[in-house]
């Protein structure tokens, strides 16, 4: 028996709400998000932001679908502040007005993370369905206005890793300190629309290199982190830090998940807050052990001498990929199954989708939630 | 003015946040989506940078409470390197509120 003591869960996830004004079809939501439960109410939150501190969680983010929907976001704030959480808001910015920003800042918010989805309005307003570009710019000036501390977020892919040298200069524009440049990972919405999605190679290597000059340019001005997608790396990434290491997720519903896209993943059933505290979750759960640690691997993992640093990847792409759960990330080139990424990015120079987009919202959910949804 | 001087005030800056976090027994700076866990000597040192005391005055509060008087390089090393992290930053003493 390990003597290491137990791990911290030292991020806490809140997913509000799965309403969202954008229909981005990228979202990592999962696709059946119109066909959950009701949501949790104000106390059931409360009781939530209570337990996750007490297991010693520090940073909370508000997230959704888009969290000022929800009119009690102040409230959650006020507290989550009181109880000494960091407070991020990870927001596409509809519906952040000057009283809301006003009433966010006195309840204690410490942080706002704003989306945009392209550097030209015409990109963002197609790729999100609606029209915010100039909004998402006045919404970055009130931020400012009110001295937050700004995280600018992208979304990368082929429809727009062309521009970054120009969301690079956005960023700066608006006065960002952090920029995320989030290359699309393909689980949900992104894996149903991977034609579309996935960059070149070429594309890539030509974006690395804008990053690289604009960091030479920018120093500690503004701090661009840019996270390629796994599909073109040769090592896989530790699941969220390492499955049931560091993060709690908890869905709109009270569904409690070690990573955001655990929901594919079959034979497991995973728990809700309305009917388990936190602490349980997190320690007794088989959700949250199923894949903790390393006693689960197989080979090549069980093997490899790089097992405690990756941690096996991601389980959600080994099950995408491979269909089953326990396998090696495909994408990292020890698995016996790496061709099959290396044969969906040599298909990416010629990709013709033969269906159009698939936008993220209610009907398409409806529609394709629950069945076996598939990438072409 | 030169900003690690000794006659200059040093505080927490504007994107960070310090506290004591029971559950890792540890003091912590956050930051959007982040976090840094100190170690004993660095907490001691920042909590003490409160906008209200100069260098001088951290150096000789630490020296009493750790009875010492050979800390001194060590603590201006330590600014140093925080303010080149972004940690801290400095007003001029003369400003002092």
């Amino acid at each position: 028996m390990s003597a290491a003591p137990d791990p911290i869960p030292l991020w806490l996830v809140a997913e509000l709400t799965y309403t969202c004004p954008l229909h981005c079809p990228f979202c990592s939501n999962p696709v059946d998000f119109a066909q959950r439960g009701t949501e949790l109410k104000t106390e059931e939150w409360q009781r939530v932001l209570r337990e996750g501190r007490e297991l010693g969680a520090v940073q909370l983010g508000f997230t959704g679908g888009e969290p000022l929907s929800r009119p009690d976001l102040e409230q959650l704030v006020a507290q989550a502040r009181q109880l000494g959480y960091y407070t991020n808001l990870i927001t596409s910015g509809v519906g952040l007005n000057e009283r809301r920003i006003k009433a966010l800042r006195e309840a204690g918010l410490d942080h706002i993370q704003l989306s945009f989805q392209d550097s030209t309005r015409e990109l963002n307003d197609f790729l999100s369905s609606t029209r915010t570009f100039e909004l998402k710019r006045r919404t970055a000036s009130l931020i400012k206005a009110h001295g937050f501390p700004m995280v600018m977020n992208c979304v990368i892919h082929r429809l727009n890793i062309e521009h970054v040298g120009r969301i690079i200069e956005l960023a700066e524009e608006i006065g960002a300190e952090y920029l995320e440049l989030a290359n699309t990972q393909f689980y949900g919405w992104a894996f149903l629309n991977r034609a579309h999605l996935l960059p070149t190679r070429k594309q890539l290597e030509v974006a690395e290199l804008a990053v690289e000059a604009a960091r030479a340019r920018l120093g500690d001005r503004l701090r661009i982190y840019h996270v390629i997608s796994d599909y073109y790396e040769n090592r896989p990434k530790r699941c969220q830090n390492g499955w049931g290491s560091t993060f709690i997720i908890v869905n709109p519903d009270g569904t409690a998940l070690p990573c955001h896209a655990a929901r594919v993943l079959p034979g497991l059933s995973f728990p809700s807050v309305r009917d388990s505290s936190l602490r349980d979750i997190w320690l007794h759960s088989d959700a949250f052990n199923r894949f903790r640690g390393t006693d689960w691997m197989a080979a090549p993992c069980r093997d490899c001498p790089e097992r405690e640093k990756d941690l096996g990847g991601c389980r959600c792409q080994a099950y995408m990929l491979t269909g089953d759960s326990h396998a090696t990330d495909p994408v990292c080139d020890k698995s016996p199954l790496h061709e099959r990424v290396l044969d969906i990015i040599a298909r990416a120079p010629q990709a013709q989708p033969s269906r159009p987009l698939i936008f993220r919202a209610p009907d398409n959910s409806l529609r394709l939630g629950g069945t076996a949804a598939t990438a072409e | 003015m030169d900003e690690t001087s000794r006659h200059a005030i040093p505080r927490i800056a504007r994107l960070y946040r310090f506290q004591f976090e029971p559950a890792q027994n540890a003091f912590v700076l956050l930051f959007p989506e982040g976090m840094v866990k100190l170690n004993d000597t660095a907490g001691e040192i920042l909590r003490r940078c409160d906008d209200q005391h100069t260098a001088a005055e951290i150096v000789a509060d630490l020296e009493r409470a750790f009875e010492s008087d050979e800390i001194g390089p060590d603590v201006d090393a330590f600014l140093a390197e925080a303010t080149q992290s972004g940690w801290i930053e400095w007003r001029a003493a003369r400003e002092r509120t």
